[in-house]
């Protein structure tokens, strides 16, 4: 006991990176996960409800078994499903917030953060005094005797933390950290817990289904949707090029699929028109579209790039144009959200003002445009048939 | 005939009338049906105990109570009884977490086994413990031969004859509530750390801690009052086996007023332990 005590207060050791690559298998649920955190990175797992995130943490934790592949941590192999190698959840140096925290109910909030020493072969006083230290880092002192139902969300929240950094984890899981918690104390919790996750030297793991969360939070984004990664990538490049419908509508952006033809720079789109783009050029996914004669890419438009025209625009520059009808309108905090029913169909973000000036309303006949320079097209990098070969 | 079930209000007009209302109140009313058996009942579980109260000794039951065969009887009840729920704790804290969290084949059978005590007459249980550990029986007679203990007719008789009836109440309860304990705590605990037998010390044991006291409370008070297992099991020699019910039946026949002034002490305690668990088995609301 006293070996492993000491072997969990183990600095986190630079290079303690987390490689995963496996399945999890939960029922007739199967995730498919390969991902990497380097130390003291912060990754933002991001996906829609029943995606697996939780699937994810409960395998990383060891609550549940890798049904094939390895996950490793530093020089630690956690899971192997090849060499039969489980370390159990109890003796993994990973320490996992709960959505709800899970804060003990029958102990007091330095107990709760004292339980990991103590359970780990600390002496009462020890693991106390190990609580105290964290309590006062987390600025929670003030707390230290209240029983959980005695403290708010946002302050269970920092208690759960402290909990789980006074086990000495070498990685960091969070699940929904802000979920349960109203919109003004999330702002509050949101930046107190991103300074203390910056002073961990371990890879972070926070599971999300808040884009801007996860935007803010995390130095690296995964996108799962059904049991897969979709997408990594930085928050900017996951803004910016969407891999899916579902992180497209996440960040608020139109995104069509279509096959590009580079000599003419037109994407004929799966539902229907054509558009001119321009061929991003960042990360020399614009070369790597070009080199190729045709392929799937993915076009992303913002609402507040496309104009709305009560008659056919005139321009002079490249512009696409194309003519729908005014399906539903959406006050947002300082714009109006149209949703506009054309080849292809798109979302549309105007000023309250041009909404009067138009004289818009559900049943308005439009035309809409946008310059090609704002209509970016970059590789699908997934598209489905590639897909369900792969899973074959 | 008319039907309880028609309002007179629809006899009376298409008007919302004062009937209408009325009829709305009375279906807070009982129905004779169901009412006049429902006193009877009440009558029939309360009026015996009115008697014991009406026909008490009160003069001389301090008399009656500093008799030593009386306190013998009493001090007797209450070792064995408490003994008996150690016991029972020991033991069967552990069977009840195994039948709440075994996946294993066959638990449900072994759970509808070991709260057969329940329904089983006590006096039936006796002769199966003389079966086993009697003398001559399957345990009892490997026992005699290896250490020279023998069981029946002695207060360790009492005590496993009152643990046999008694552990039933406390498993069922203890398991029920491992079963409806929320397991994300033993979760949080095991990601910190905890081995299993410490998530179960620390947590698992801790949460039900009203379950635990209640299903404690429930054998020590099926354990005092035990009489059929016990007599048949550990018979009736004062001092020794018998505890205060077998004083009541016995007193009965020599001398009515100790039986009477025995079964009031038995009725306090019984009284007591309703006390101590109001609000766990007997509040009717949701909170229950």
């Amino acid at each position: 006991m006293a070996e492993h005590w000491t072997r969990r207060v183990t600095p986190p050791q630079p290079g303690d990176a987390l490689v995963m690559s496996g399945t999890v298998e939960r029922g007739s649920f199967r995730l498919e996960a390969d991902l990497t955190a380097a130390p003291g990175e912060v990754v933002g797992v991001l996906g829609p409800n029943g995606a697996g995130k939780t699937t994810l943490l409960r395998a990383l934790s060891g609550l549940d078994a890798l049904s094939s592949g390895s996950i490793r941590l530093g020089d630690l192999t956690l899971d192997d499903a090849a060499t039969d190698t489980f370390v159990p959840v109890e003796r993994r140096p990973v320490a996992l917030v709960f959505q709800n925290y899970r804060l003990f109910p029958h102990l007091d909030v330095r107990d709760n953060v004292a339980y990991a020493p103590r359970v780990q072969g600390a002496g009462r006083l020890q693991a106390r005094a190990a609580a105290d230290t964290w309590l006062e880092r987390l600025d929670l002192t003030a707390l230290a005797t209240r029983r959980p139902h005695e403290i708010s969300g946002g302050q269970a929240q920092q208690v759960a933390l402290a909990r789980a950094l006074a086990a000495e984890p070498r990685l960091l899981l969070l699940d929904e950290p802000l979920s349960a918690l109203d919109a003004r104390t999330r702002l509050d919790v949101r930046a107190r817990l991103r300074s203390h996750l910056d002073q961990f030297t371990g890879p972070v793991l926070i599971i999300t289904h808040d884009p801007l969360e996860a935007m803010i939070m995390a130095d690296r984004l995964v996108v799962i949707e059904n049991g897969r990664v979709v997408q990594q990538g930085s928050p900017a490049h996951v803004a910016r090029q969407p891999a899916t419908q579902y992180v497209a509508r996440l960040v608020g952006l139109n995104l069509y699929t279509g096959t590009l033809d580079p000599t003419t720079r037109h994407v004929h789109l799966d539902a229907g028109g054509t558009f001119t783009v321009t061929l991003g050029d960042d990360d020399g996914v614009g070369s790597a579209v070009a080199g190729l004669p045709t392929r799937r890419v993915l076009v992303g438009l913002r609402p507040s790039a496309i104009t709305i025209h009560t008659a056919r625009p005139t321009h002079a520059s490249p512009r696409n144009v194309w003519k729908g009808t005014v399906v539903a309108l959406e006050l947002l905090a300082d714009r109006v959200r149209v949703q506009v029913d054309a080849t292809p169909p798109a979302l549309v973000d105007i000023s309250t003002g041009a909404v009067a000036d138009l004289a818009l309303r559900p049943g308005t006949l439009v035309w809409l445009s946008a310059k090609a320079t704002e209509t970016e097209a970059y590789p699908d990098p997934g598209t489905p048939e590639r897909r369900r070969t792969e899973r074959e | 005939m008319t039907s309880i079930d028609t309002p007179p209000a629809r006899q009376a007009g298409a008007s919302r009338s004062p009937e209408a209302a009325r009829s709305v109140q009375s279906r807070g009313a009982v129905p004779w049906p169901l009412g006049i058996p429902a006193l009877v009942a009440a009558l029939f579980l309360l009026v015996p105990l009115a008697g014991l109260l009406i026909r008490a000794p009160w003069r001389g039951l301090p008399g009656i109570l500093a008799d030593s065969q009386v306190l013998d009887a009493l001090r007797l009840s209450l070792v064995c009884a408490s003994v008996a729920t150690a016991v029972s704790f020991v033991l069967g804290v552990p069977l009840a977490w195994v039948l709440a969290r075994s996946q294993a084949r066959g638990i449900s059978v072994l759970r509808a086994l070991v709260t057969l005590p329940l329904v089983l007459p006590p006096v039936v249980g006796g002769v199966a413990l003389l079966l086993a550990f009697g003398r001559q029986g399957i345990l009892g007679r490997l026992l005699d031969e290896w250490t020279g203990i023998t069981l029946p007719f002695t207060t360790a008789g009492v005590i496993v004859a009152e643990t046999f009836v008694a552990m039933p109440f406390l498993i069922i309860t203890v398991e029920g509530a491992f079963r409806a304990s929320d397991r994300g705590f033993e979760e949080a605990a095991a990601t910190l750390g905890a081995s299993r037998l410490t998530v179960f010390r620390t947590v698992t044991l801790p949460l039900i801690g009203p379950s635990l006291l209640a299903g404690a409370v429930l054998c020590w008070a099926r354990a005092l009052g035990e009489f059929g297992a016990t007599i048949t099991f550990a018979g009736n020699f004062p001092g020794r086996t018998q505890t205060m019910p077998l004083a009541v039946y016995l007193a009965l026949e020599s001398d009515p007023d100790a039986a009477i002034a025995l079964s009031l002490v038995l009725l306090v305690v019984s009284i007591a332990v309703l006390v101590g668990l109001r609000g766990r088995w007997l509040s009717t609301g949701p909170a229950a």
